[in-house]
């Protein structure tokens, strides 16, 4: 790949290699940062969470492992290694120390980063800032007792400096020719002695991976995917970084998105709110807040802090997954996608796009540009149903919106995920229901139609039957939940599970 | 006095600084190798031919090993010598070990072991409780079975009777720190560290496959990431395979399981099925019982055999049975082989049990804990008779070489016909007289501490008035055996060495893996001394400093390694005192050391001045120290004796919300109230406690294991398999412990707290039944795990 600088700990250090060595690897093989830790090497568990600070200041976690090198271009990362300034503990440390936090401590390292990324960001909803971190011995009492230790405390002075020093940090010579360099950098992270790195990045990607490309433009991508219609495109990775960690495969050809600012804008107008494909569910949760409050709180329970700090909206949709959960809560907002062809434009509704399994209606050479939906709606809803309540795929996700005017249903659209091989609406149940009178009864008669709609598998996630019966219950739930009906949604937000006064 | 004291983890700042070092983050000493297994893709049948030229050819691959390279055979067993590191021919389980791969990078070797080309002729795999029954493939000739009294009898004379049976699953350990090995060539044999709890088991293990003595094989753990029993056995194969790529090529050898092969290829909590038949009267008493347990151990015997035991152990739970009967299948399984996982065993009796006094109290229309305390042993203050206490069996005769005498899957040596049940009114299903029982007293104060009448008339008024969610609460109590149930692993030795400007070194049999064992031993060293904390090294366990170490199991780190070391330290401690007394001419007994000091004849030195003349005198600083555990004697096969030294106690109040549409479900408040004794270092007993309960409601809410029908393992990473997450524990979590001495001499009269709090999560599942309870009339008869799907179906049959 090209060589790419970025700061690390406060240093500047550039690194070459293949592009899809994971930054985790790179910590522990080539700087002997071993306090980063690997757990999973898919995302799921945290203990390889790291704080990138991007060229405009803002900070986030992200796990390490599913994290490619050139994404890093220009940025600057901080390790658990980094956290402690002048041989004093930063405030969350501190706290961890004094309330037990850390057992056996192999998790820490990554829960002292989640926890300082809140802390810079005066975050208090622990359980949400921490639901990317699995711990096995606490029980996690004593790690939110840590957190709420230290909320408020001072913030430390590196966050300020690496912000700073990315204003003149040097990016490297432009252009895509291939550079292997071991790494180059002049000084070792951390204070660290200097460690003997290691020859071996995987060798075979070495061999087998042309250099990454790194687009400044849209348009620059466009081009370029035009000529190379086979590369991956990467965005957040938290999808293809598995197929490297998990799968072993070699990516021939790739290019890196996270340059393309132009693919992470947010417009509205017309009453459509319109997505650029490279926007992370972060900000996407965050501009739905409001519009769709349900929607936002399934973004938040569908992935951690680290993975939708990662995760875009348009990586979500392109490689047609039937268990995402943005495409059905997209399906019943009848969202359309935006597709790019060097400068060719088309557009169809989403559920248009996913033609069947692993098949989306998607030239070479053609990419997901923008995803746009209704500017509001006041009866969407969308229901996620896991095992796990926070970062869980589904059993079953289940959205819907419908309109009713003068007591009788004039427009319905569902949006289902795990019920057949694609995101799929159920058409049947919504002809079953439309022109009907708005009522318990003849939602149970319409009921039946699910069964036309859906012959849901069974799998490590759920039965078939039970995905068919959770679906009829929440067919009948929405109605209980219409807004005209009971103004609290139950469903969403943590006003359903209250806990009781003490 | 530094016992006591709620001191952090002895490691905290290394945690949180990410300095403590784990296996994989030694630096790698130069020219290492790393290695990587291949495994099957079958569950069962032989191989017939297996083309791994491509995985020889890969990038980076300096030796690929098969079963017919290895010079020895080599095999990783803690019990049967049934585990070869490579297969034989025959295959056993999807992610059984074929080959192994030595190459230059993690990735590298990972890469290649993908590429062998294997024929597989299939066998017809045995992968159910059913399938086994059928098949007769069992460990053991038959099913064991235990008795008191006349179960039968007093069931059908009983004036009321049920039967029922629960499904438990098995659990991931899901230690955040995965399986990690990496051995080092010396130039008279080999040095191994390894994330393992039992570094004598690793240390036989490898001199057996290199064909050394154990004293040329150096095991070394200064820390896991985690255990939870996974660590107990499943470490061996790593250990045995570096060692043996290490002798081959004298390059330093490590590995590490990538997490979807740690959890494809490692054993897992053991899954039960508890077929019940009870027999009771009208207040809820059980008058007779008859459980009968079936357990897929899996391919290999690794440790099933105890652990299916101390199911057994623990199916009385905290409750007096008279006439019981209790048959314990052991069933053999083309599946990982089910292992060690805190508790061991005595979780899935306990459910057992506790289901059925929820299922009489549901029939009788009894509150559960009217039900349970009426069936309570005595209490410990109602019995006239004091504790009994036997002589310590004769010492075993040495056994035959190869036998794995360390492993709790070894076979006791020693004749068990001294073994008879105890006399008296307050026995155990095995005949151990029950003298500690405090139960009674510790639910009255849960009880009232967590308002439980009061909030269960309030839940079932709440539930009168919403008719989609519903809440429940269930109280339930731990009785817990403390021991290993092979009587010879109740030692534990400790080496300590006091310098000659005062500081002090410890080492000791026991492991630490997060339980914050180093710092309790630190402070019983402290203490003895009458020193600060700060002066006590805690090193890396060793099997060269402290030999012939038990795996660090049971529960039993503290009680064991905690005694060891105060011998070690008290034998110093005299010598220096004698000397002092000497020179002060006054009794050694007169000589005290608190704060740093000793006080001696009038004066007071500084801990160190005492130690510079002692050295100066020529006084030995250094002492091991050994202790056993008294008062145990235990025939498994009987299943008679007194397998455990005393019994630790708990109590949980949970209550949880669920969803009758979906099954969903939340924990809202967790009451606990737990007896650690004298508790040690009362911090570090309150994370086990907490993080215990957690681990335990994970097992019996969300964490699922799914086979698929050719016995694959199809939840194999955290995308698939769901332990616990931040906002899964309780909102509100009360924890308190209840503090009063050990009756047992125990050290500092601490009782163990590692596996009690583990079961005081089945509150959490019982509470879930009662929610369902609420749809209806019938009984919910909720299995495990109480996903969203079972607490579903649950609702729908309490609706009928």
């Amino acid at each position: 790949m090209t060589d790419i600088a970025f700061l690390l700990n406060g240093e500047t250090v550039r690194a070459g290699g293949a592009p899809t060595h994971s930054l985790l690897d790179y910590l522990r093989e080539q700087k002997g940062l071993t306090g980063t830790k690997e757990g999973c090497n898919e995302g799921d568990c945290g203990a390889c969470t790291v704080i990138v600070t991007d060229p405009e200041g803002g900070l986030r976690a992200l796990n390490a492992c599913i994290l490619f090198l050139p994404q890093l271009a220009g940025r600057a990362v901080r390790t658990v290694e980094g956290l402690a300034e002048g041989g004093a503990l930063h405030p969350v440390q501190q706290a961890m120390v004094e309330h037990h936090g850390s057992q056996c401590g192999f998790c820490t390292p990554g829960f002292v980063m989640s926890m300082a990324a809140a802390h810079a960001q005066g975050r208090t909803d622990h359980d949400d800032q921490l639901a990317g971190n699995l711990c096995r011995c606490t029980g996690y009492a004593p790690i939110i007792r840590a957190a709420e230790a230290s909320e408020g405390a001072p913030l430390p002075a590196w966050i300020e400096n690496d912000r700073e020093k990315l204003k003149v940090l040097t990016p490297p010579a432009a252009g895509g020719e291939a550079a292997r360099s071991a790494d180059a950098a002049s000084a070792p992270a951390g204070g660290r002695a200097p460690y003997e790195p290691e020859a071996d990045q995987g060798l075979d990607a070495v061999l087998t991976e042309a250099p990454g490309f790194i687009p400044e433009t849209a348009d620059e991508l466009a081009a370029w995917y035009l000529d190379h219609p086979d590369a991956t495109l990467i965005a957040g990775a938290t999808d293809v970084a598995l197929w490297v960690t998990k799968g072993l495969r070699a990516l021939p050809e790739t290019a890196f998105l996270n340059r393309c600012e132009d693919l992470k804008t947010i417009e509205t107008g017309d009453g459509r709110i319109r997505f650029g494909a490279s926007v992370t569910m972060t900000r996407v949760m965050e501009a739905l807040a409001a519009p769709y409050p349900s929607y936002a709180e399934m973004v938040r329970r569908y992935g951690s802090v680290q993975v939708r700090n990662a995760a875009t909206i348009g990586g979500s949709l392109a490689n047609g997954s039937p268990i995402g959960d943005n495409a059905p809560a997209l399906i019943a907002l009848d969202a359309t996608i935006h597709l790019r062809h060097g400068d060719a434009r088309r557009e169809m509704p989403l559920e248009e796009f996913f033609i069947d399994y692993g098949k989306q209606d998607r030239q070479p050479g053609e990419f997901v540009e923008a995803v746009s939906l209704p500017e509001s709606s006041d009866s969407f809803r969308v229901y996620k149903i896991s095992k796990r309540f926070d970062q869980d795929i589904s059993a079953v996700c289940a959205a819907f919106d419908v309109t009713v005017e003068g007591g009788i249903v004039t427009a319905l659209r569902t949006g289902f995920g795990g019920m057949a091989a694609t995101p799929k609406r159920a058409c049947a149940f919504e002809a079953a229901l439309i022109g009907k009178s708005w009522s318990m009864a003849s939602v149970e008669a319409a009921l039946p139609a699910l069964a036309q709609d859906f012959t849901p598998l069974s799998d490590m996630r759920a039965s078939a039957a039970y995905r068919l019966e959770v679906v009829q219950a929440l067919c009948g739930a929405t109605l209980q939940n219409c807004p005209d009906r009971e103004p609290a949604c139950w469903r969403c937000g943590h006003e359903r599970w209250q806990t009781p006064p003490a | 006095m530094s016992v006591g004291k709620p001191l952090p983890h002895d490691s905290a700042v290394l945690h949180v600084t990410g300095q403590a070092r784990y296996i994989d983050d030694i630096p790698a000493p130069a020219h290492a190798l790393h290695l990587a297994f291949g495994l099957s893709r079958i569950a069962r049948g032989r191989i017939v031919s297996m083309n791994i030229d491509k995985v020889r050819a890969a990038p980076g691959v300096a030796l690929v090993l098969t079963a017919d390279d290895l010079d020895r055979p080599a095999d990783c067993s803690p019990s049967a010598h049934d585990e070869p590191l490579l297969s034989d021919g025959s295959v056993h389980y999807i992610g059984q070990q074929l080959f192994l791969v030595a190459a230059t990078s993690h990735l590298a070797a990972r890469k290649a072991a993908k590429l062998a080309e294997v024929e597989y002729e299939d066998e017809e795999p045995i992968l159910t409780v059913e399938q086994a029954l059928a098949a007769n493939s069992r460990f053991e000739d038959g099913p064991r079975v235990w008795t008191k009294g006349d179960a039968e009898a007093a069931i059908s004379n009983a004036p009321r009777r049920l039967k029922g049976r629960i499904e438990m699953g098995g659990q991931e350990h899901f230690y955040l720190e995965g399986m990690a090995a990496m051995a080092q060539p010396q130039e008279d044999g080999m040095t191994v560290h390894s994330s393992t709890q039992h570094p004598t088991e690793i240390q036989h293990k490898v001199a057996d496959a290199l064909g050394l003595p154990m004293s040329a094989v150096k095991v070394e753990c200064r820390r896991m990431g985690g255990g939870f029993g996974g660590k107990e056995s499943q470490g061996n194969a790593l250990a045995v395979a570096c060692a043996i790529v290490a002798s081959k090529t004298g390059r330093a050898c490590r590995m590490r399981y990538d997490r979807d092969d740690d959890m494809t290829i490692t054993g897992k909590r053991h899954d039960f099925r508890v077929d019940y038949e009870v027999g009771y009267d009208e207040q809820g008493r059980v008058l007779g019982i008859d459980f009968t347990h079936y357990t897929r151990c899996g391919w290999s015997l690794d440790l099933s055999l105890p652990v299916a035991d101390r199911a057994m152990l623990h199916s009385d739970n905290a409750y007096l049975l008279d006439a019981v009967r209790i048959t314990s299948h052991r069933l053999k399984t083309n599946t990982q082989s089910a292992t060690a996982f805190r508790g061991f065993g005595g979780p899935q009796g306990v459910l057992g049990i506790e289901r059925v006094m929820d299922e009489v109290a549901h029939e009788l229309g009894l509150d559960p804990v009217e039900v349970r305390q009426r069936n309570y042993y005595r209490a410990a203050s109602d019995l006239n008779e004091a504790p009994q206490h036997h002589d310590d069996p004769t010492p075993a005769l040495p056994a035959d070489g190869d036998t794995d005498l360390a492993s709790r899957g070894a076979q006791a040596q020693l004749p068990a016909s001294d073994a008879k049940p105890e006399k008296g009114g307050n026995t155990t299903p095995y005949g151990m007289e029950v003298t500690d029982f405090i139960l009674h007293e510790m639910t009255e104060r849960l009880l009232e501490t967590s308002d439980y009448k009061a909030r269960r008339a309030a839940i079932a008024q709440w539930n009168t008035e919403n008719p989609i969610l519903k809440r429940g609460i269930a109280f339930s109590p731990v009785k817990f055996g403390i021991s290993f149930t092979l009587t010879h692993l109740n030692q534990a030795g400790a080496l300590v060495h006091v310098y000659q400007d005062g500081s002090i070194h410890l080492n000791h049999g026991g492991t630490e893996m997060g339980q914050g064992l180093f710092r309790k031993v630190a402070q019983v060293a402290a203490s003895r001394f009458g020193v600060s904390p700060e002066r006590v090294r805690i090193t890396a366990t060793d099997t060269h400093k402290v030999p012939n170490t038990s795996a660090t199991a049971a529960s039993s780190g503290s009680d064991l390694n905690g005694m060891a070391a105060q011998n070690a330290c008290d034998t110093i401690r005299t010598r220096i005192a004698e000397f002092l007394a000497g020179l002060h001419q006054c009794s050694a007994s007169e000589v005290r050391f608190a704060d740093d000091q000793v006080h001696v004849g009038g004066e007071t030195l500084s801990f160190e001045q005492a130690v510079k003349l002692a050295y100066e005198a020529r006084v030995s600083l250094s002492a091991t120290g050994f202790y056993k555990t008294p008062d145990l004697q235990w025939d498994r096969i009987k299943g008679q004796g007194r397998p455990f030294f005393y019994f630790a106690h708990g109590t949980a109040v949970t209550e949880v919300a669920i969803d009758t549409l979906t099954g969903e479900n939340r924990i809202l408040r967790t009451d606990i109230l737990h007896d650690a004794g004298h508790s040690l270092n009362p911090a570090l007993d309150r994370g086990q406690i907490e993080g215990g309960y957690v681990q335990g409601a994970g097992w019996l809410t969300t964490e699922e294991l799914v086979w698929d029908d050719k016995g694959a393992l199809r939840t194999h990473a955290p995308s698939t398999y769901k332990i616990p997450a931040c906002s899964d524990r309780p909102d509100l979590f009360h924890v308190d412990l209840w503090d009063a001495p050990n009756p047992a001499q125990t050290i500092y009269r601490s009782k163990a707290v590692g596996e009690p709090p583990f079961m005081l999560g089945i509150s959490a599942f019982l509470a879930l039944s009662h929610a369902a309870s609420a749809c209806g009339s019938a009984y919910p008869n909720l299995d495990a795990p109480a996903t969203a799907e079972r607490v579903l179906a649950a609702v729908r049959r309490a609706s009928g």
